[in-house]
């Protein structure tokens, strides 16, 4: 049973993070009208559990519960989406220093940028954004994503790397084109 | 990351080349995609969305929760109350022993009238028909001559009545076949004839002397109690 106070006081927490929650949410399931369900489905979820909740990093307790609806969403609609898990053995972090079209990402279209993050894996997708655009922190996004610190670190530096090979390749395309 | 861990790295950053080039793609990246507009803004429509989906909610688990106590004596009672009433229901319309038995007994005598099911002994001679029985039941069965009275012997059947081999008597009166089953009964006592009509067939059911019979016929139900009353004196 929800007193009225603690309507009042979930709304207070969790209404100022739509932001961060709907932004996760459009990042992971990758359509406007998607998102807003799933966000709603994780608002009422977290409206739920708020019993639960016992102060601490809202943001990241609130991003735990959009994050989890989102997987709930596309492993009942989506599944394909989520089928090859990636390697986390794999430590290929080491960043490629000879490749010219680098230096271009900051004359980079955001269009541009968008379509190759999103066409990344989501596992690479998700610790991108919550790096980059929600501007968590590595312990954030491991209670978040629920993997320990060094896999968070080790697949945001993959991520990069593939983010900028997939830009610099485009890049090349785009000039070629012209 | 502490500031000495921080100069130390900024100092390598500033000697190492490989390093430098390194962490400045980094940064280029991050500016690359925090920098642009990246960011998907819900819309104002959501944040209502939202806002009235909470408060529905904080309506509906104060129902959800309350009502199934409040509720729960009633509804438990109304289920007792339909499963009770089943249990009657389903007592009450169980077909009984003797409707169950009268409905072997008629399909029985149906079949003792299709061709050459009737007799396995056919005479006409009681002393004949009596005997045949011996070493095929565990009991006697009464055969009476009423030849007289216009009931004639035909002869005598084993059947299969109330999970129990039985002695099937036939008689004849007229073109009508009566059809007396005889089988002992179990403690029960005597009483006299009571009548059931069953498939537009008249059934007697008495027992006598430790001895259950059903004698069955389309004959009216006047002439098959005559025969009865002849049979059992």
């Amino acid at each position: 049973m929800q007193e009225e106070g603690e309507t009042a006081q979930f709304e207070a927490i969790a209404l100022p993070l739509v932001g961060a929650a709907y932004n996760l949410a459009r990042w992971l399931v990758r359509d406007d009208h998607d998102a807003e369900d799933v966000v709603q489905e994780a608002y009422m979820r977290a409206f739920r559990f708020f019993a639960g909740y016992r102060g601490g990093d809202s943001r990241s307790w609130l991003l735990t519960i959009v994050r989890n609806t989102c997987y709930t969403w596309l492993q009942q609609n989506r599944s394909r989406e989520l089928s090859e898990p990636i390697d986390d053995r794999l430590d290929e972090v080491g960043i490629s220093t000879k490749n010219p079209e680098t230096i271009l990402l900051q004359t980079m279209d955001a269009q541009l940028v968008r379509q190759a993050l999103e066409e990344l894996p989501i596992e690479f997708r998700e610790v991108l954004i919550m790096r980059e655009l929600e501007d968590l922190s590595y312990r954030q996004i491991s209670t978040i994503a629920d993997l320990p610190i060094g896999t968070v670190m080790s697949r945001l530096a993959r991520g990069r790397k593939r983010l900028r090979e997939v830009l610099a390749s485009r890049m090349s395309k785009r000039r070629l084109a012209s | 990351m502490d500031l000495v861990r921080s100069l130390d790295i900024e100092g390598h950053l500033h000697d190492c080349q490989t390093c430098a080039q390194a962490y400045n793609e980094l940064r280029s990246l991050h500016f690359a995609v925090s920098g642009t507009a990246l960011r998907f803004e819900p819309t104002t429509a959501l944040r209502n969305r939202l806002r009235s989906a909470v408060r529905d909610e904080s309506e509906v688990p104060n129902q959800a929760l309350r009502i199934p106590w409040r509720w729960m004596i009633p509804a438990v009672s109304f289920a007792v109350l339909v499963i009770v009433a089943w249990s009657v229901f389903a007592l009450i319309g169980r077909p009984s022993t003797s409707d169950l038995m009268a409905q072997e007994i008629v399909s029985s005598h149906v079949r003792s009238l299709m061709e050459k099911h009737l007799t396995d002994v056919p005479s006409s001679d009681q002393h004949t028909v009596k005997p045949w029985f011996d070493g095929r039941l565990d009991f006697s069965p009464p055969v009476r001559d009423l030849a007289s009275a216009g009931f004639t012997v035909v002869g005598g059947r084993l059947d299969y009545i109330g999970n129990r081999t039985v002695a099937a008597l036939v008689y004849q009166h007229r073109q009508h076949y009566i059809n007396v089953f005889v089988w002992p009964s179990t403690g029960a006592s005597d009483a006299s004839g009571s009548a059931l009509v069953r498939q537009g067939y008249n059934l007697i059911h008495w027992t006598n002397s430790g001895m259950n019979y059903w004698a069955i016929s389309d004959l009216n139900l006047a002439e098959l109690q005559q025969f009865v009353q002849l049979f059992t004196r």
